[in-house]
């Protein structure tokens, strides 16, 4: 499926400039694994050293987070959006 | 004089000086302010806070504030009520009440982290502040840019409470209601923060701005008598608070203002929205993020920035988290309001409400020194408990009305039960 990837201003410097990367893939961490073969610099900054998506980087498929939607396995559909999105701001009671 | 502070990842470690910036562009973990303790501890001097006002700014030299700053407005200096009648109840021997229902100018906590956001904005020379907020920040970032002559404009979800739009409104800031939850709202301010030059005191200001925190738990030591307490009984939405707390106390054991001692740092939460506290009791390495569903919208983040954080410094401090539902939060709003004279928002009922639920779990101690920190002020949330109090029947201005109505008034008025 075509999806399209939107990269964060601070990640663009491991992506040429680039804030978007549109790739085929069957399910948001099959996105994933696409952008950072693309971009090798971006993978210790997408998953920690345990393979998992770092703690403080929020994934979003549309306009939902990936963990209310099974987690990185979702699957993605032609034309979705896949979000990272630093996790910065909370506490904002 | 160089600056004694700068941002440093948590992470990672990685010193970054000072920018409107808020996480670490090598691991994008979050960043904290850092300070030179060794500097800090030549500047801030014990004895010249007896010739300062009781306000945040008399703790000036443990803030993030720029050369030069004229402190604006009183802020802060809240009473920390030391209970009788609650005390009573429970059985404790010192418990206290910290109470920032009555913190100026907005009448929340939140106004002591706006303090050090908007002069940190001052440095960056922003012209615009903003935020994302279920309410109390809004109104604490409205008031105070219409001090200090910024422009604001605020992002929150459209169905906030009436009170809180309007309390943020008056100022004349601009209000953006965004469809969907708080968690949604911070995503967008994320992406805007990302895109236009703003100060947004939550986002890229946020270093800056939860350092202001720490000034409630500086007061919390002062109004001990120099000492930290037992326990600290504290809400949390994004969890923030509870770790700026544990970083004040730390910075005043540091610095040798107070004797180091163990403190237990309870987390308190709706179970509407608990992730850090559901954390917490089940174990869980990290937290789950939940869709809120709670009448304690001010504590309603579900994918909250500083849980893990929060997390950690529960487990390590040997303390809990704890959660309460909607209808315990109204009995504790009434509870505190009965018997201590403190009407505090939807956030104190779950605080005061989790403090009896720790108490009847045995995690409190009756010989303890217990601070329980009300964070808002209950005119902000009536419509939550309004259903509580139906209107009387109006009387006649006649004695002989007065005395029909007593004689009809035999029944003893409902008391709160604790």
């Amino acid at each position: 499926m075509a999806v399209t990837i939107e990269i964060p201003t601070a990640f663009r410097r491991f992506t040429d400039g680039s804030p978007k990367l549109d790739c085929n893939a069957a399910t948001v961490a099959e996105a994933l694994s696409i952008l950072t073969s693309q971009y090798p610099g971006l993978s210790r900054h997408v998953r920690d050293d345990s393979g998992q998506i770092r703690q403080f980087l929020n994934v979003y498929l549309n306009d939902e987070d990936i963990r209310f939607l099974g987690g990185e396995e979702c699957a993605v559909k032609a034309g979705d959006k896949v979000l990272l999105v630093p996790s910065i701001a909370g506490g904002s009671r | 004089m160089p600056d004694i502070y700068q941002l440093r990842c948590r992470e990672c470690g990685k010193l970054w000086g000072n920018a409107p910036r808020s996480f670490c562009e090598d691991c994008f973990s979050p960043l904290e302010v850092s300070y030179d303790y060794q500097a800090l501890k030549s500047i801030a001097v014990k004895a010249d806070l007896a010739r300062r006002d009781f306000n945040m700014w008399r703790y000036a030299e443990f803030l993030p504030l720029p050369e030069g700053f004229q402190f604006p407005n009183s802020v802060g200096g809240t009473p920390l009520v030391a209970s009788r009648h609650l005390a009573k109840k429970w059985g404790l021997r010192n418990l206290y009440f910290k109470n920032d229902a009555v913190c100026f100018p907005s009448l929340s906590f939140k106004d002591r982290v706006v303090a050090t956001a908007l002069a940190a904005a001052q440095r960056f020379r922003f012209k615009t502040v903003g935020c994302s907020s279920t309410g109390n920040l809004a109104n604490a970032v409205a008031a105070q840019s219409a001090q200090q002559g910024f422009d604001a404009c605020v992002f929150i979800p459209a169905d906030l409470e009436p009170a809180k739009i309007l309390n943020t409104a008056v100022y004349g800031a601009r209000i953006v209601r965004i469809n969907g939850n708080y968690d949604h709202v911070n995503r967008l301010c994320a992406q805007i923060a990302d895109r236009f030059q703003w100060g947004l005191v939550n986002v890229n200001l946020r270093p800056y701005y939860s350092e202001g925190s720490k000034t409630h738990g500086f007061e919390i030591a002062e109004q001990l008598g120099w000492r930290l307490p037992d326990n600290v009984v504290v809400p949390m939405a994004g969890g923030s608070l509870i770790t700026k707390i544990a970083k004040a106390f730390g910075e005043l054991v540091r610095l040798g203002w107070v004797e180091e001692k163990p403190v237990k740092f309870f987390g308190a939460q709706a179970t509407g929205c608990s992730p850090i506290a559901s954390a917490v009791k089940r174990g869980l390495a990290r937290f789950e993020p939940q869709k809120p569903d709670t009448i304690a919208r001010s504590l309603a983040i579900g994918n909250p920035a500083d849980g893990p954080f929060a997390i950690k410094l529960i487990r390590e401090s040997g303390g809990w988290a704890e959660d309460i539902s909607d209808r315990e939060i109204v009995e504790s709003i009434q509870l505190l309001a009965e018997t201590e004279g403190i009407f505090a928002e939807t956030a104190g009922g779950v605080t005061a409400g989790v403090t009896k639920k720790l108490l009847r779990e045995g995690r409190i101690g009756s010989n303890d020194t217990t601070v329980v920190c009300i964070t808002g002020n209950g005119l902000k949330t009536t419509d939550a408990i309004v259903a509580e109090y139906p209107l009387t029947e109006a009387i006649a201005p006649k004695l002989e009305a007065f005395e029909a109505y007593l004689d009809a008034q035999l029944v003893t008025p409902a008391v709160a039960q604790g």
